[in-house]
């Protein structure tokens, strides 16, 4: 495809872009697949082969698409048929030996098995199937509105004419063509959008402040380094809609007034840097990048740099001593990189969902994104959704919304049947929330005035099976492993708070260690040089807020409440809810338990070896985890 | 420059535009303390020592790298200040060893000041310390991990003052340590042996191998002298004990080195009290003897005394026999024959007189001079 | 490593390409590791000699990501995510697994250099937790029982 020269051109080539788009969906027959590194994890490759031999099988005509990720991880792998004119039908857990099935059910014999049919989505016209209900009437989608997410799972990430036909690079259009640098700064400023990195800052004040720097060049990055555990929502954008990013960078480009951008990807996300390569590519091959940008003047080149493994890059001065092939370490700011960044020049660090979100402002102005969310948190936050809870997967949300609503009506509750104890937001340098902050809005200063964070938009759900203090001791040992070593607080501070929790969690701790880590917590949250180090201690105080009495029974009894510290707890079967049907005798390794058939059972505590197997097994929650000095002592003899 | 006007500690300052509040602290005289921060070097913000309190935000900063404003307000020394210091004190006393009373640094040494200052008594963690062997084989410097706090201050010193970036922090967090070139040793890395790493390592960590165990700092006396190796003419800092050099520093205010200095100036005074060392004239027997010089194999050890022996003689007799050949040598071979090599280790004065000697009075142009090497 | 000798020749092609980038390090140590599998003396030397690099910059950064490895690893490569949502859905009991059936530990090889085990963070398939990958293979909802069959399919 030749460059596109001028406005003309590109409203030309979106047109036809889109009357292929309408031709493919009022003629032909689609099968569509989710190809996101979730979907290939659950087996997308080996049901797409199944697909193409079916069809070769059965001499059915259709056009395959890949698409990226639509955020249900819980039911992957996904496949969607699309009829000639009709809405897309998808099937969700598609295994490759369902595909014969489905194929002859759907397109021969024209069944809908519901079954195995999530739902629906309507086609271009609206068109729908009677019966079958539409994603907006789905839980895990009615309360959603999707705005960096928009494209992913519906478009194909590979195409820049889908893009274009989804009314992409319109932004950039109206940004190039009908304002000024400054007035897109100002629109940014008007829609309230703050930085979806975590911190929350407002990004048209950070473009204002790096285009009135005086020093050139100045350079616009993305921080694509999403390092939190538990987190996946820019690999989602980035594998599923890469030209959202694009777009927004050469438009932040633009107004900032830089020549060049650079997109700072974790080398774990391999799926995420082929994508964007071949984005970037197409985007030169049309004139988006490069020089004299559709004929506006406006030149901008866009390189990827590829992180090598370290957390503390997701640092906007780490990432750059990244950049600049150096260690990652952060430096004390001021100067921000917006005065003095990389290679000492200003410098516009925004996170992946930042971008594609600001390419949608463009498109539908300041005053629609402001109206959606809450007055100082506007628009929507995005979250991957995990842990103990039935539907796992990506989210996005109009900010405001409560947790309860997040974890209960999208995420369906906890799995199991357990017990939901708590939820962590902002990563592991977030915080917890308990049963009765589930109310709280989620929305930047809500969430942090509660005692946790947004960060970058990791929530994960913990049921009672979760010890509080060892889940805090994993986030330490996670962050204090990712500690650049650069500043005290954090180098030492990190280890002596590992070493207080990882007493505790092994029935050495002592109540004044409960002070310790307060005062330790404190001064890292004070005095380090960084983010992290500032943060590090975050999930450690917040669960040692809201679950005080968990660590005090570590301390004070030596007991695990939730039977996950070795050593810290027996287990013994209550005789009443107790069936006698089996299951725990048979799962016990040790044959620790004994008991006549239909007639409850007993633990031999001598022989029990505290593995959780009959408590995995039991059915009827008829295995409790109890105190050790709660039994007699003959059993527990230690 | 412009001045800008802020609030230090109360009082209304004038502050050069673009220095930090430290820089600007340090021109007042006013104290702040300091760990990785160094005044010859580039801030580094690392050991969160020199943390201030700035009106309006809500962490502490370093004032070694945060720059001052109009109308800043600044506190050094609140209770909050000090008791986040103590910590990051404590902090460092709990990885680190507690020999002040048998290590070399002692009485010279930041660490220790400050534990002292902010009465830093004890390991109150008693958390995982690190046991790093101290082996380094080479020759000058002992390299004790143990010690060290992770200032960086001998990685900037190597980098951006030598330019050999023979330092660098290896590995990350409570792991990290200093290394050398490819995590060798530190004679198989670039490294010059210039020792500025050591004239700024605030802690025992760096310390020379010559003057371990050679004496406390308030057993020297600190002699300032030129070095006498070169024609820079660096300015150092001799600690004599028992009228022995057992330490060189560099001196800050040397006009032609400013501090640093190279491994000959640093390491290469043993000589001054070698047991080699001449300190009379000697010549050989023969030449006292006035007699030819012998071949060595006619000589018979039974009958006559070895005529190659050195003989101590005083001045006058040495010289005496010194300008006897040089003039017979002229005569006999003309003044091309003879050529001098003159010393860095000489006064200007001395090589002056030098050449005169050999120009005027032997007559060759044949004279150089060791530094021009 | 004595007793490994490489070709140092391999890595010319690298350091032409980076030759006009600035701060290239990271690039190029990623893409020597390629070739070698991991970073070798020789190799490190060869850098620093022709890119003008310090060693001791190498070796520092080389030593501060993650990615990067100093020693020789085995032959198959298993990495197990030990992020929130992995951790909370049973990965340390994958981690277990793996070392009493192949006797290493995490963070190393085998004896015989068959098998490296890495703990990763999060390779952001949180939701199919726990995940595994194998030679760069992901496997989700991975149980003790089915990585170590999944291992075992290698050879």
């Amino acid at each position: 495809m030749p460059v596109l020269k001028n406005l003309t051109e590109l409203k030309e080539l979106r047109e036809k872009a889109r009357a292929q788009k309408a031709d493919r969906e009022n003629n032909k027959l689609t099968i569509i697949l989710g190809m996101g590194t979730c979907g290939i994890a659950a087996g997308a490759n080996e049901v797409a082969a199944a697909v193409r031999e079916e069809l070769d099988k059965r001499n059915i005509e259709a056009e395959i698409v890949n698409v990226g990720c639509i955020g249900m991880c819980h039911n992957e792998p996904l496949l969607d048929i699309q009829e000639p004119g009709g809405p897309r039908v998808t099937y969700t857990k598609v295994k490759p030996a369902m595909v014969g099935k489905i194929i002859e059910k759907h397109l021969v014999k024209g069944e809908l098995s519901k079954r195995w049919i999530f739902g629906q989505l309507p086609g271009e016209n609206g068109q729908t199937i009677e019966g079958l209900k539409t994603y907006d009437e789905l839980p895990f989608y009615s309360k959603q509105i999707r705005i960096a997410l928009r494209n992913c799972g519906i478009i194909d990430p590979e195409s820049i004419e889908e893009y274009l036909a989804s009314g992409g690079y319109g932004g950039l259009e109206k940004a190039l063509f009908q304002m000024s640098p400054d007035e897109v700064i100002e629109e940014i400023k008007d829609s309230g959008l703050r930085g979806r990195g975590g911190a929350g800052f407002l990004t048209g004040l950070k473009w204002e402040f790096c285009r009135k720097a005086k020093d050139y060049p100045k350079y616009v990055i993305c921080n694509a380094d999403e390092g939190d555990p538990g987190a996946f929502m820019d690999r989602s954008v980035l594998e599923g809609d890469p030209h959202a990013l694009l777009e927004g960078m050469i438009i932040a480009g633009y107004a900032i007034g830089a020549p060049e951008g650079y997109i700072y990807c974790r080398a774990e996300y391999p799926l995420a840097i082929v994508r964007l390569k071949k984005a970037i590519q197409q985007a030169y091959d049309l004139g988006f990048l490069g020089e004299n940008i559709l004929g506006s003047g406006y030149s901008f080149d866009l390189k990827i740099k590829e992180g090598a493994g370290a957390f503390v890059c997701g640092e906007e001065t780490a990432l750059i001593a990244s950049i600049e092939g150096k260690r990652g370490e952060p430096r004390p700011r001021p100067p921000y990189p917006a005065a003095s960044g990389l290679w000492g020049k200003p410098t516009n660090v925004n996170n992946v969902k930042s971008y594609a979100i600001a390419s949608q402002i463009m498109v539908r102005g300041a005053d629609w994104f402001s109206k959606i969310g809450t007055k100082k948190s506007p628009g929507t936050a995005v979250f991957a959704l995990t842990g103990k809870i039935k539907n796992t997967g990506l989210v996005e949300v109009p900010m405001g919304i409560s947790l309860r609503e997040i974890i209960y009506d999208l995420g369906g509750g906890i799995i199991n049947n357990k017990r939901f104890k708590a939820v962590q937001t902002g990563g592991p340098l977030g915080g917890c929330l308990p049963e009765d902050a589930l109310d709280t809005a989620v929305d930047f200063d809500s969430l942090t005035a509660a005692g946790a964070t947004m960060g970058s938009g990791g929530m994960i759900v913990v049921d009672q099976d979760t010890c509080m203090v060892e889940f805090a001791r994993y986030f330490l040992t996670f962050a204090s492993a990712e500690s650049c070593g650069k500043c005290v607080p954090c180098r030492i501070g990190g280890q002596r708070l590992l070493e207080v929790l990882t007493r505790i969690t092994r029935g050495e701790g002592s109540l004044e260690d409960l002070d310790e880590i307060e005062r330790i917590s404190k001064y890292m949250r004070e005095g380090s040089l960084c983010a992290l180090g500032q943060l590090t201690p975050g999930p450690v105080m917040a669960s040692l807020r809201f679950f005080r009495e968990e660590y005090e029974a570590h301390v004070t009894e030596k007991f695990c409440p939730a039977g996950v510290c070795a050593g810290m707890y027996a287990y013994e079967i209550d005789a009443d809810p107790c069936t006698g049907c089996g299951l725990c005798a048979k799962a016990c390794p040790t044959n620790a338990i004994t008991g006549e058939k239909k007639e409850p059972h007993a633990i031999d505590q001598l022989q029990c070896i505290q593995c959780g197997a009959c408590y995995e097994v039991c059915n009827f929650g008829a295995v409790l985890v109890k105190r050790k000095h709660e039994l007699p002592v003959a059993e527990v003899n230690k | 420059m412009g001045k800008v006007n802020f609030i230090l500690d109360g009082k209304e300052i004038q502050a050069e535009k673009g220095d930090t509040i430290l820089q600007a602290a340090r021109r007042l005289g006013i104290y702040i303390p300091v760990l990785c921060d160094h005044p010859a070097l580039p801030p580094e913000g690392a050991c969160r020592i020199c943390l201030v309190e700035i009106e309006g935000q809500r962490a502490l900063h370093p004032s070694c790298t945060y720059p001052v404003s109009e109308g800043m307000v600044v506190e050094t020394n609140t209770e909050r200040i000090r008791a986040a210091r103590k910590f990051n004190l404590e902090l460092l006393v709990s990885d680190h060893p507690l020999d002040c009373m048998t290590c070399d640094a002692t009485g010279d040494c930041l660490l220790q000041d400050l534990a002292y200052e902010y009465d830093v008594t004890e390991d109150r963690f008693e958390g995982t310390k690190h046991h790093y062997s101290v082996n380094d084989p080479n020759p000058f410097i002992q390299v004790d991990r143990n010690k060290c706090i992770l200032c960086r201050r001998c990685v900037r010193a190597c980098r951006e003052v030598n330019g050999v970036e023979a330092i660098s922090v290896f590995y990350r967090g409570f792991s990290a340590y200093i290394g050398f070139g490819a995590d060798s040793s530190m004679d198989d890395s670039p490294c010059e042996f210039c020792g500025s790493c050591v004239e700024v390592c605030p802690t025992g960590a760096l310390w020379p191998k010559q003057s371990l165990g050679q004496g406390r700092p308030w057993q020297v006396e600190k002699v300032r002298t030129t070095c006498p190796y070169c024609g820079v003419g660096c300015q150092l800092i001799l600690e004599v004990k028992d009228n022995k050099i057992v330490k060189v520093d560099s001196a800050w205010e040397g006009p032609s080195n400013h501090g640093w200095t190279c491994v000959k100036g640093r390491f290469g005074y043993d000589f001054t009290s070698h047991a080699d060392r001449l300190s009379h004239p000697r010549v050989r027997k023969y030449l006292l003897d006035g007699k030819k010089k012998p071949t060595a194999s006619k000589r018979d050890p039974e009958k006559e005394a070895n005529p190659w022996q050195w003989v101590e003689v005083d001045w006058e007799t040495a010289l005496g026999i010194a300008a006897d050949r040089m003039r017979q040598i002229r005569d006999d071979h003309g003044p091309g024959s003879i050529g001098f090599l003159t010393s860095a280790k000489c006064l200007n004065e001395e090589n002056y007189l030098m050449n005169k000697l050999a120009r005027q009075v032997i007559g060759t142009n044949s004279i150089d001079h060791c530094a021009r090497l | 490593m004595s007793g490994n000798d490489i070709d140092v020749a391999l890595i010319d092609p690298i350091l032409q390409e980076f030759k006009e980038q600035k701060g290239a390090v990271i690039p190029i140590l990623q893409r020597t590791q390629d070739i070698y599998g991991y970073l070798p003396e020789d190799a490190m030397q060869e850098i620093s000699k022709k890119s003008g690099i310090s060693i001791s910059q190498l070796y520092g950064v080389a030593t501060f990501y993650a990615q990067f490895n100093l020693e020789p690893r085995g032959r198959h490569l298993i990495q197990i995510c030990d992020g929130t949502a992995c951790h909370v859905r049973g990965a340390p009991k994958l981690v277990e697994a793996v070392e009493g059936q192949y006797n290493l530990e995490a963070g190393g090889s085998d004896p015989d250099f068959q098998y490296t085990l890495e703990i990763v963070y999060c390779l952001g398939s949180c939701g199919l937790a726990p995940i595994a990958l194998v030679d760069g293979q992901v496997y989700g909802n991975t149980t003790p029982d089915s990585l170590v069959e999944n291992i075992k399919e290698l050879d």
